[in-house]
């Protein structure tokens, strides 16, 4: 039973990828122009003569002034093969470029989801158990702030302090001697500390929600006629809430894999720019700018495919703890 | 607090009141709400009278007042003699360049005094491009003096007049933002909840398709196909609607939600039974029971839209200058360099944390009062 609904979902999620590819070239594919007018705009304006044979010698080789259908064609199935064509801007191949700021990306991510987990999990059961303590409110509006401020900002306030009181700059995921190193074990050291404010600033307002959801879902179980008979059977109030409601209340940590996960991978784009990470938001907000369509292509396909696959695995994950859930 | 009189169930003539008189009682009680409110609804009013309440023209810039410090308002005035009175005015600030570094410094000029006050005569302006007026809500009292209460930006341009103009963009593209997709959302998801079957497959097929997406790179590659010489009205409405894409999934569920759960409902068979037709036994009966719960979806919907706008414009692929909004304006905030310089370059950020903060306690309050079967203490 397991096994047929983990099948059905993975065969459910081909469409999807079909569909989200299209979504992601049509989306490279609507700017007006292509890269060659922004390529010719660059020339003119440092002074060069445009030569439009040149221009569209090589729209013809980069197969800019085909129908959509056969430049979406060309494009897919290099993908498939791996190839996920060549970066004007950069004049290289865009799989160089990408697989290691992707790899970043999910680091960053993987680790905020972690962080949020950890912070969210107890303090949402202190939250629901302890309900209008102080320490309920403190959280409450500690959350509320979290979920209005912009992660951006946020950001940005951090690296004011850490300029302006600390003097040290915050941005970057490595130092300087490691920035072109190898990796090595002290590279991934250096990576751990330098995580960590990009991981507060981006897990903020996901610890905020969740926080809120957990305490919600536990509210709701904690008065449920079976947590009283428990506790008249004589159980420790501490193995009663962790053996019952806790797990009973647990289900949104696991589905918010599903959408927490790509909403991360996006958030990210954002802290990237701001504090100059390594990963692939910066280097997809300038490919969009330059209409490095290749590029910017390959990020938004691939970040694609990473929510689908967050969407699977949170959907499968479910299906194992929550029996309820595969009889839908 | 005497909560038993404001209990709802207590009020002696509870029992005749309507629906919307009772979830007013029960939205009265809700302190942070009612906060809210009132917060927001300044907001709109400021925005709504922008021009009125900029004590100048946000564009206006001052080549000598490059980065002006804010300067805090004195209430009262000491002559040398020890006698004070009644004036409210500001410090004059001096600009002196450092000889060698070139670094330019404000200090204090002690004889220098700028009056300000409330409803004064400024620089002439336009209300909505349309009334000519002079007054303006607060200013200094001679109109070619400047005051700068939260700072001036890098042309000199006044900080608060600009927060103040960027309010009316980033408001209402909130709103206008949540009316188009709260069109597309009842209309979807009304469809997919009254009908179920196969439509109700459909929508729901797309809604998922739409939830997988990362939201944040498919509106860069949205913003990114705008051509950025468009006017900037025609990109104001684009963006909008580019948000509007984006946030009309979670109104399209809870309308569904509210649907299927009122299909079975006793009325809504009664009424079909009746012989009313599909159009009225929808807007005559099913539409009013969940109008209250649409609007508080809405109003914890415009929050997040307003987040977006912002950070869209930031990055540079939203609102473009000479277009004023808080995301605009943040965009200047961009570089470590600039807030350590001048970290009043902050305060549209504080506006939009008011604004989202006051939307949220709103929506909150609004959805906890619009849920009949709310219980006390919850």
């Amino acid at each position: 039973m397991l096994l047929a609904y983990v099948v059905r979902r993975l065969f459910w999620s081909i469409p999807f990828f079909f569909a989200v590819s299209l979504v992601a070239f049509a989306l490279i594919e609507a700017p007006p122009g292509d890269y060659m007018t922004t390529f010719a705009a660059t020339l003119a304006q440092s002074g060069d003569i445009v030569d439009q044979e040149r221009l569209d010698a090589l729209r013809e080789r980069y197969g800019l002034d085909q129908p959509f259908v056969v430049q979406y064609w060309k494009w897919i199935s290099g993908v498939v093969r791996g190839d996920f064509g060549i970066s004007f801007e950069w004049q290289q191949p865009v799989s160089d470029l990408i697989w290691e700021r992707m790899a970043l990306s999910v680091i960053l991510a993987a680790a905020t989801l972690l962080f949020t987990w950890a912070i969210a999990f107890p303090i949402g059961i202190y939250s629901a158990v302890r309900k209008y303590s102080i320490g309920d409110y403190f959280f409450s509006a500690l959350g509320f702030i979290g979920l209005s401020l912009p992660n951006f900002l946020l950001g940005l306030v951090l690296m004011y302090i850490a300029v302006v009181h600390f003097g040290s700059d915050v941005s970057g995921l490595f130092s300087a001697e490691y920035q072109q190193a190898p990796w090595s074990w002290g590279k991934v050291v250096d990576l751990g500390q330098h995580l960590l404010i990009p991981v507060v600033i981006l897990g903020t307002s996901a610890t905020a929600s969740l926080i809120r959801i957990m305490r919600a879902n536990l509210l709701d179980e904690l008065y449920k006629p079976y947590v009283t008979t428990a506790r008249a059977k004589g159980l420790s109030e501490w193995r009663l809430l962790v053996k019952y409601p806790v797990r009973l209340a647990l289900n949104p940590f696991v589905s918010t894999i599903g959408w927490a996960f790509p909403q991360l991978v996006s958030g990210s784009v954002i802290i990237s720019y701001v504090l100059s990470l390594p990963t692939a938001g910066p280097l997809l907000l300038q490919a969009l700018l330059a209409q490095d369509m290749f590029l910017a292509g390959a990020f938004i396909l691939l970040l694609c495919a990473l929510s689908i696959i967050g969407m699977l695995v949170s959907d499968i994950l479910l299906a194992v703890i929550d029996p309820r859930i595969r009889y839908r | 607090m005497t909560a038993a009189v404001l209990d709802p169930r207590a009020h002696p003539s509870a029992d005749q009141a309507s629906q919307w008189r009772l979830m007013w009682w029960a939205f009265r009680r809700h302190k942070l709400a009612m906060t809210g409110l009132v917060i927001v609804a300044l907001l709109y009013l400021v925005a709504l009278l922008a021009e009125f309440f900029a004590p100048y023209d946000p564009d206006a810039a001052v080549a000598r007042h490059v980065y002006h410090p804010p300067q805090a308002v004195h209430f009262f005035d000491t002559a040398a003699d020890g006698s004070w009175a009644f004036r409210p005015h500001v410090q004059g600030m001096r600009l002196s360049r450092d000889r060698f570094t070139l670094q330019t410094t404000y200090a204090p000029d002690p004889g220098q005094k700028i009056d300000v006050g409330f409803f004064v005569k400024g620089t002439p302006y336009k209300l909505w491009g349309v009334i000519e007026m002079e007054r303006r809500f607060f200013g200094t009292v001679d109109p070619t003096q400047r005051a700068y209460l939260i700072g001036a930006d890098r042309l000199g341009r006044d900080m608060l007049s600009r927060v103040v103009a960027g309010t009316r963009i980033s408001m209402s593209i909130g709103l206008v933002g949540v009316g188009m997709s709260l069109v597309l959302g009842i209309i979807l998801g009304g469809l997919s909840g009254y009908y179920g079957g196969w439509i109700d497959a459909t929508v729901q097929r797309i809604v998922e398709f739409k939830l997988a997406m990362p939201t944040i790179p498919i509106w860069l590659g949205l913003s990114a196909a705008l051509p950025m010489d468009w006017p900037p009205m025609a990109r104001y409405f684009a963006i909008t609607v580019i948000l509007s894409l984006i946030g009309w999934t979670e109104l399209a569920r809870v309308v569904r939600g509210r649907f299927l759960s009122l299909r079975t409902e006793d009325f809504v068979t009664a009424a079909r039974l009746d012989g009313c037709s599909e159009r009225r036994t929808i807007f005559r009966h099913m539409l009013p029971s969940m109008v209250s719960h649409i609007i508080a979806s809405v109003s914890l919907a415009i929050p997040g839209m307003i987040l977006a706008e912002t950070s869209l414009s930031f990055l540079g692929l939203g609102l473009l200058p000479p277009t004023i909004s808080w995301g605009v304006l943040l965009k200047e905030a961009q570089n470590v360099r600039s807030i350590a310089q001048a970290p009043w370059l902050f305060a549209p950020g504080a506006a939009v944390c008011l604004a989202v903060l006051a939307l949220n306690f709103l929506g909150d309050g609004l959805r906890d009062a619009s849920d009949p079967y709310a219980q006390e203490g919850r």
